[in-house]
């Protein structure tokens, strides 16, 4: 708004005068703030029982804050918890899933991005129906297609190799992400498109040259979605992988579960945490691009 | 792009074509030929391996005479249907809360919204703890001196499905929220502002009018939380197993067993095959109203 023309026609200018404490603005805040609580509990309880010796945890509640800090459960759950009869910790886990994640966004968006540029820009006879079938397979109950995937993994000798598993984390990537970068090609000006075919540009050239730079906001979301998403997986880790390979969301799961042993509270509350740090993380400096990516993902998919 | 009629060549826009070939590979193969493989092999009695001799609908009738996976069912039920309606009520009301133009907007949206960035596993895992009834939440209560509080659903077989779905609507929530606020945002200003001049009530308003433009949204929202339930399955396996017994199975859950644990195949099979039949019976209408209706136009 123009302020000199605001004051020339008369109009209300400056903010709005608003008492602090209204009754409107106590019942929001207060209900916001009772929410918010509610919904950091849980964090808080992890934290605080993972610093927190197994006598504390015995005697006193689960809410109250540790009256000695020890960062031993962090330093047990990372190195030492056991699944099983192997003694090494999170830290397997971690690198497994490290090395699950990397490849498998890179190959997964790499595949959906160069798919999307095909659908927007070249369209061709039939793109549609597949695209339609790759849409509706986004909806369909992994459950269904979990066995035919064992046998094709079997077939081509991946199964229960990290790559197969990058396979399966690309394929299951695929709709939502076809879909991400098709819409946002689409909305890129046409004219820039043609002007590079004009300029003699083919397919791979103008997707490198000038989609690709274009678009980097778009990868950046492609990437969060991504990597929060694999890194949460769970079914797809235990079922496609062997035991040596098992991503972080498993041996977190098969530590915590385990029948045998005194179960360490402390210790399972750092387990999870350390293995809910990397989304966290992620989440929080993202912060806007992480509900674009969640928002395209789900309000068109 | 402009639409003109071309020459039918199959080398025509070749490199769109390679381009296409995982898309094509996945939609056709893994798609629609997986899920038609497991529809057809359901029909089968393969155990271990899967074997064409075919038993009719026998799988299907022993499924739906097996209690675990009617409870399975009846769990899923009752999961599927408060989580839908405590979603979305909870969803919209605090979107509606944060679209009051306050203050901290961001850091409250944060907070609402991190959960959906943990996976399943750790939610569960966090919700086992606090709602262990030894340290948790139902011996905190005691101490402060209500003795005879009782509060254990992880371990009562009766409301255990509750307990879960305490954990699922933590997790679940903030995307909710985040998809209506959206859409509240997605109104035009002037229709509060005709509202405001006719002296409608805000709830009037909210309940009357925008709840009803909102409509594709809820829709929406509504096809993504329930494809979202029929799949559920981490968050049951780290928060109870299934336990106490059977009383927290779900179908995703039996379909896994009978696949992986217990070879027996077919039966896996025709368990995925049903919760397949559920997504397609909301899928279909949806998908013909938000799809079928706009080439007409």
């Amino acid at each position: 708004m123009d302020p000199v023309r605001n004051r020339v026609d008369g109009g209300p200018s400056g903010p709005r005068p608003r008492r602090r404490f209204s009754r409107r603005n106590i019942f929001i805040y207060g209900t916001l703030f009772v929410v918010a609580v509610y919904y950091l509990l849980p964090l808080y309880v992890m934290i605080v029982t993972s610093l927190k010796g197994m006598p504390e945890i015995r005697l006193g509640n689960i809410f109250s804050p540790p009256v000695e800090i020890t960062f031993e459960p962090w330093v047990k759950a990372w190195a030492e918890a056991c699944t099983g009869l192997n003694c090494d910790g999170l830290s397997r886990g971690f690198w497994n899933s490290v090395r699950i994640t990397v490849p498998s966004v890179f190959l997964s968006i790499a595949v959906a991005s160069v798919n999307g540029y095909a659908l927007a820009n070249w369209r061709f006879r039939g793109a549609d129906i597949f695209f339609t079938i790759l849409i509706f397979g986004a909806f369909i109950p992994y459950q269904v297609m979990l066995y035919p995937i064992v046998i094709i993994l079997r077939e081509i000798g991946l199964y229960g190799t990290l790559w197969g598993l990058v396979l399966v984390h690309t394929i299951f990537g695929m709709p939502i992400l076809t879909l991400l970068f098709r819409n946002y090609f689409t909305s890129l000006p046409e004219e820039l498109f043609k002007a590079a075919r004009v300029d003699g540009a083919g397919f791979w050239g103008i997707y490198f040259r000038i989609m690709l730079p274009m678009s980097l906001p778009i990868f950046v979301v492609a990437i969060i979605l991504q990597v929060t998403g694999i890194w949460n997986d769970f079914l797809f880790g235990v079922i496609y992988t062997k035991p040596d390979l098992y991503p972080m969301t498993v041996q977190l799961n098969n530590i915590v579960n385990s029948v045998q042993g005194v179960k360490e509270y402390n210790v399972n509350m750092a387990a999870t945490l350390l293995t809910g740090l990397v989304p966290l993380v992620i989440y929080f400096i993202s912060g806007k691009l992480f509900v674009r990516g969640i928002a395209a993902g789900a309000v068109k998919g | 792009m402009a639409q003109y009629p071309r020459p039918v060549q199959l080398f025509r826009n070749l490199n769109a074509k390679i381009a296409a070939i995982p898309m094509i590979v996945t939609a056709v193969v893994i798609f629609a030929g997986g899920t038609i493989w497991t529809v057809v092999y359901s029909f089968t009695n393969s155990k271990l391996l899967p074997r064409v001799k075919w038993v009719g609908l026998d799988q299907y009738e022993r499924l739906w005479s097996t209690s675990r996976w009617l409870i399975s069912i009846e769990n899923l039920m009752i999961y599927g249907v408060c989580s839908l309606i405590f979603s979305l009520v909870i969803g919209f009301m605090l979107a509606a809360l944060l679209d009051q133009k306050i203050r901290f907007e961001n850091t409250f949206r944060s907070i609402f919204l991190f959960p959906f960035a943990l996976s399943f596993i750790v939610t569960g895992l966090v919700w086992q703890w606090i709602l262990n009834p030894d340290f948790g939440v139902q011996s905190v209560i005691r101490e402060l001196g209500w003795e005879s509080f009782s509060f254990d659903p992880l371990y009562n077989p009766n409301i255990v499905i509750y307990g879960i779905l305490i954990a699922g609507l933590w997790q679940g929530t903030g995307l909710i929220m985040c998809l209506m606020l959206a859409g509240l945002r997605g109104i035009d200003e002037d229709v509060w502002k005709a509202a405001r001049v006719d002296g409608i009530p805000v709830w009037k308003t909210y309940l009357f009018i925008i709840i009803p433009m909102m409509r594709p949204v809820f829709i929406t929202t509504l096809v993504i939380i329930a494809s979202g339930i029929v799949r559920v399955y981490d968050l049951v396996v780290a928060q109870t197993s299934g336990g106490p017994g059977i009383a927290s199975e779900v179908p995703a859950k039996y379909v896994y067993d009978k696949m992986f644990l217990g070879q027996n195949l077919a039966q896996g099979f025709a368990g995925s095959t049903m919760m397949l039949l559920s997504v397609l019976i909301v899928l279909i209408p949806w998908a013909y109203l938000e799809f079928g209706g706009k080439k007409r136009v």
